[in-house]
């Protein structure tokens, strides 16, 4: 009925100058027709316009006065011109009216208040309170001085109230009536083929589309992939690293790891309470890398302390996937040799404290390279081609030490974010000593090199916390908002 | 790897010269230490104490320098700026020489047999006329805490002591007794303590309580005596108070017990060979002798150079550079390895005599590292070795195809060729005559044009399958081509993409949410209208009514800086 109204006056009329007013004419609640020009506008058939406005009405106090007259002059006219006692008085009025006529009527000089006696002290009296109110009640306060306005407010005899309103115009959808506009098309429409003739709601694209539906992938695992992709393009080999359980000898001895290394102890190494040994070894190979551990061969001193097969036999959850490498490498050395490009990607423990970049599990990334004459150009050019797909092209190398390659190079990229070389992985040429008791040739050299799939995953998301990005803790919503993994694409 | 605070000045002062901490780093790069922090002795306590103090001017400054873990020789100042100052070049490698003493004067160290229960072996040696100072003298002390710590496997495997031998008389006896037999004053303390007291009363002892365990459960405790039954040490635990060594001690006796003599040796050697600079006579060490109760004896320490002969092409086929004989040897002597050519028949090996510091050289392969190190591992030319590249293009397609699959789209695989009405009017659109490639012999209008854009298969593919139940969510990534003046054939093609929802209602909003949401998988904002940081979405002229009177909107995206996708739907 409001529409009606507004764009039936706007058929005739070029403008509605003020909804409030128009709301009272026609005798519809403003809000009602608030919620109708909302609508109209929205879809352009009006425009609209807003006026803010500010006007005085009276309070409940001020409405009662216009009545039966201010305070004040009901107190005057209930003293007769004999004047009365005071206690008469209280009792012919209010005593709200006999209090604030008091302090009105004393500060108007209108009444003498004696001790006993009330008297008038003019004959007659104008209730210019009652005017004022009444004219600010018509709407006419143009008509009223400030200070009499200023005087009311402070009787708290009026207030100021706020009012919001619309001046309309025609819109450029304006039509006399409204028609229908469909939010979307549906079969229906189609079927009844009335879709030609509808009106259909503007797509709002200012606001973002629904949320997508669908299932995600982890990112580490994202970043995994793209590492596979890079290996499986420089031309390497996959190793089944599904056995995380691994005996000391696989893990160590084979490495020509000694017995009393640091990373042997059970603060660093989960060992196995059930299966806790290994119950088979290769038993010539055990041999010769006992030897060679004791008292060298091979060109090699050895390390000249007691080789215990027990220390060997101990079960523990694999430290590096090295373990793997070592058991390839000595599957290889059973066969004529054939050169060999591997790679791995999995899960390895270490019994460390858990803290923002170390986790007791992470997954380590590990590429070598075996082949007859290989020179640690070779691993200098492979780590190159390798570090440049996953976007670090400057790269340095550090003396480093570890017991089962020599030389042994840290790796150090250097990072334009951060504007310093950060570590970024281990790599060297085994040493002949884990080599050639396995049987390998002795021009055969192995270059490797390793890395945790973590670290490079964290510094490209951003990610200082490693309990972030990989564990039970991991916000999903980070899962889904992951971007894909473009490392080794160009 | 074990890390090694020096006093910078005095470190400075040993190498010669003062550095830049930018310069102090490369050359530890090179050389194969690393600087791991730079701090000072009072900023340390402050940090334990967890004070906010300002550090003052005058404070020494620390560095704490990470050495490889089988580096013991780097353990200590002394060490550490040798091995730096002959790395530059500015020293001599240094002989070690055992002092030649006849027999009947040695000191003599007696070992009892009942030491084989708990810990079987000793070694000794003696430095005569050492000069400390405080520097020097926390530097010994030092050194024998990171030797503990290390090698020494928190003194299970070798325990050293050292002592002032002024105050103690040979022979010696290496013993092993009950611990209620053993008396003496310990280190530090003023009482006089019987042995097994001594163990209770270390159990609240920090430092030393970690060490009880080794021989607790013994019924025997190691004890070394001098010829007065002066107790020296009760190893691996403590020290007696007489023979403790002060900064006015001339001669040291230093003894390692242990459970493993190779251990042992190098422990040794490393002592005497770190503090043999102090002695009147420069890198003079005196032997003692070991006499076990078998009669066999030893005279240690053994300072002689291990000798391995490594072929020439063996170093330079492993790096990859191509070297002689003589820059081999100056390589080799930076890293403190004596190399000679060796005097077999083909003379195109080198000996290389390995001095008694480097136990860590096992192999010829130690030796190859030392001459890439000492050439420098950044000037290796690299090798390239032969990889494959696939196309960028094709896996980053496969990327985004992987998500739309995930999103619950289903790919399908269209024809590039179509009809010419099919690429146009039945998509109401106009032939510009300037965009598509035309077949000029086409054996039917199926093959009259190369799409130039996947709307017509996609649409195809819905009108074959009208009996598929609603809704059809389906998807294709593939090229179109376009007419370009640019190309040599006048043409090239693009990689778009395509998405179709087919269903009760138009499904503008899940083709909407699949723009968005391949939008944040390639990492491109939503911007408003008009902004080219991020994607938009605007309202196309294009539109099309055919048969099947879809209500279809197009829209033109920008994607990644290198390729536009068009993505209709």
């Amino acid at each position: 009925m409001a529409e009606d109204a507004i764009l039936g006056f706007l058929e005739k009329n070029e403008k509605i100058a003020d909804s409030g007013k128009f709301a009272s004419n026609i005798g519809i609640d403003h809000n009602e027709i608030v919620n109708v020009i909302k609508s109209l506008h929205g879809f352009r058939l009006v425009d609209a316009e807003d006026i803010k406005r500010e006007k005085w009405v009276l309070t409940d106090e001020g409405k009662s006065y216009t009545v039966a007259g201010s305070p004040e002059v009901q107190l005057f006219l209930a003293v007769p011109p004999e004047g009365i006692s005071r206690e008469e008085l209280q009792k012919k009025v209010d005593p709200s009216v006999y209090k604030i006529g008091c302090s009105q009527a004393i500060k108007n000089k209108w009444l003498e208040m004696g001790k006993a006696q009330v008297s008038r002290k003019v004959q007659q009296v104008e209730d210019q309170v009652k005017d004022l109110l009444l004219r600010i009640q018509d709407g006419e306060v143009h008509a009223v001085d400030q200070g009499d306005i200023d005087a009311l407010k402070k009787r708290k005899l009026i207030a100021l109230q706020t009012w919001k309103s619309y001046s309309l115009t025609k819109g450029p959808n304006y039509a006399p009536k409204r028609k229908k506009v469909a939010t979307d098309l549906t079969r229906e429409h189609l079927q009844r083929g009335d879709w030609k003739d509808l009106e259909f709601k503007e797509y709002n694209f200012s606001a973002k589309g629904q949320p997508a539906e669908g299932g995600h992938l982890h990112p580490l695992l994202k970043v995994r992939k793209q590492l596979q992709m890079i290996f499986l393009q420089m031309g390497f080999e996959e190793m089944p690293t599904n056995n995380f359980v691994e005996s000391s000898f696989w893990n160590f001895d084979a490495l020509f790891q000694p017995q009393q290394h640091p990373a042997r102890d059970s603060h660093d190494t989960f060992f196995l309470q059930v299966p806790s040994t290994t119950k088979k070894l290769p038993e010539d190979y055990v041999e010769r890398v006992k030897r060679v551990h004791e008292s060298g061969g091979y060109g090699s001193r050895g390390y000249g302390y007691d080789w215990k097969r027990e220390e060997a036999n101990k079960n523990l959850l694999r430290t590096h996937t090295t373990a793997v490498s070592s058991r390839m490498l000595y599957l290889l050395a059973q066969k004529p040799f054939a050169p060999k490009k591997y790679f791995s990607i999995d899960r390895v423990f270490r019994n460390e404290a858990v803290d923002r970049t170390h986790l007791a599990e992470f997954h380590q990334i590990e590429g070598l390279v075996c082949d007859r004459g290989l020179t640690l150009g070779d691993l200098i050019g492979v780590l190159h081609d390798f570090f440049s797909r996953l976007g670090m092209s400057k790269l340095r190398f550090k003396p480093a030490y570890n017991p089962y390659t020599e030389p042994s190079m840290e790796i150090f990229s250097y990072h334009e974010g951060f504007k310093k070389w950060v570590e970024i992985g281990n790599s060297g040429m085994f040493r002949p000593e884990m080599l050639l008791p396995m049987g390998l040739p002795e021009d055969v050299r192995v270059i490797a090199w390793g890395l945790s799939l973590e670290r490079p995953t964290m510094i490209l998301y951003g990610i200082d916390n490693i309990r972030d990005l990989f564990g039970h803790k991991v916000d999903l919503s980070l899962i889904k908002r992951n971007p894909i993994c473009r490392l080794g694409v160009d | 790897m074990p890390t090694v605070s020096v006093g910078r000045d005095r470190l400075f002062e040993a190498l010669g010269r003062t550095y830049t901490q930018e310069e102090f780093e490369e050359l530890c790069f090179d050389f194969g230490v690393e600087l791991d922090d730079v701090t000072t002795e009072k900023a340390v306590i402050r940090k334990e104490k967890h004070l906010e103090e300002e550090a003052g001017e005058d404070e020494e400054v620390i560095y704490k320098i990470e050495v490889p873990a089988n580096r013991y020789d780097l353990l200590c100042l002394e060490g550490l700026a040798q091995a730096l100052r002959i790395f530059m070049g500015l020293d001599e490698i240094p002989k070690y020489i055992v002092s030649n003493i006849p027999s009947e004067s040695l000191l003599k160290m007696h070992v009892k047999p009942e030491t084989s229960l708990i810990r079987p072996y000793v070694v000794c040696a003696v430095l005569r006329g050492v000069t400390f100072d405080e520097a020097r003298y926390n530097s010994f002390i030092d050194l024998q805490d990171r030797l503990h710590q290390n090698i020494c496997r928190r003194r299970t495997l070798v325990a050293i002591g050292t002592h002032d031998l002024d105050a103690i008389e040979g022979p010696f006896t290496y013993e092993a007794l009950p611990p209620t037999d053993i008396n003496f004053v310990p280190l530090k303390q003023v009482k006089s303590f019987r042995a097994d007291e001594l163990m209770e009363f270390y159990k609240t002892d920090l430092k030393l309580k970690k060490f009880l365990h080794i021989i607790e459960k013994s019924p025997v405790f190691p004890v070394i005596y001098d010829r007065n039954r002066t107790v020296l040490s009760l190893p691996p635990i403590i020290n007696g108070a007489h023979s403790a060594i002060s900064l006015q001690t001339k001669n040291v006796f230093i003894e390692c017990t242990a459970t493993d003599l190779t251990k042992a040796k190098i422990v040794l050697n490393i002592m005497v060979t770190m503090f043999s600079v102090y002695c009147e006579r420069k890198f003079h060490v005196e032997p003692v002798e070991v006499v076990y109760s078998d009669g066999k004896s030893n005279v240690l320490p053994d300072l002689s150079v291990f000798n391995l002969e490594v072929p020439l092409s063996y170093i330079t086929g492993s790096i990859g550079v191509s070297l002689d004989l003589n820059q081999v040897s100056s390589l080799l002597n930076k890293m403190q390895l004596q190399a000679e050519r060796s005097v077999s028949v083909d003379g195109r090996s080198i000996v290389v005599s390995v001095p008694p510091t480097r136990s860590d050289v096992l192999h010829a392969c130690d030796v190859m590292e030392d001459v890439a190190i000492a050439y420098g591992f950044n000037k290796i030319p690299k090798r390239k070795p032969v990889s494959l590249k696939p196309v960028a293009l094709n896996q980053i397609s496969d990327l985004i195809r992987l998500e739309i699959a995930m999103n619950g789209f289903t790919e399908v695989l269209t024809w590039i060729l179509c009809s010419y009405k099919e690429n146009f009017s039945m998509l109401n659109r106009k032939d510009d005559k300037s965009t598509a490639v035309i077949i000029g012999n086409p054996r039917s209008t199926d093959f009259e044009i190369v799409r130039t854009s996947l709307m017509s298969g996609i649409l195809k593919t819905v009108g074959h399958n009208k009996d598929h139940p609603k809704p059809i969510k389906i998807f294709e990534v593939g090229d179109i081509s376009v007419l370009d003046e640019t190309k040599d054939v006048g043409a090239k093609n693009q990689r778009q993409l395509a998405a179709l929802y087919c269903g009760a209602n138009s499904g503008f909003e899940l083709i909407h949410c699949l723009v968005d949401r391949i939008m944040e998988v390639v990492g491109t904002p939503f911007v408003p209208i008009g902004d080219d940081k991020g994607y938009y979405i605007r309202r196309s002229n294009v539109s099309f009514h055919f048969t099947l009177h879809f209500l279809c909107c197009c829209y033109l995206l920008r994607v990644w800086s290198c390729h536009t996708y068009n993505l209709a739907c």
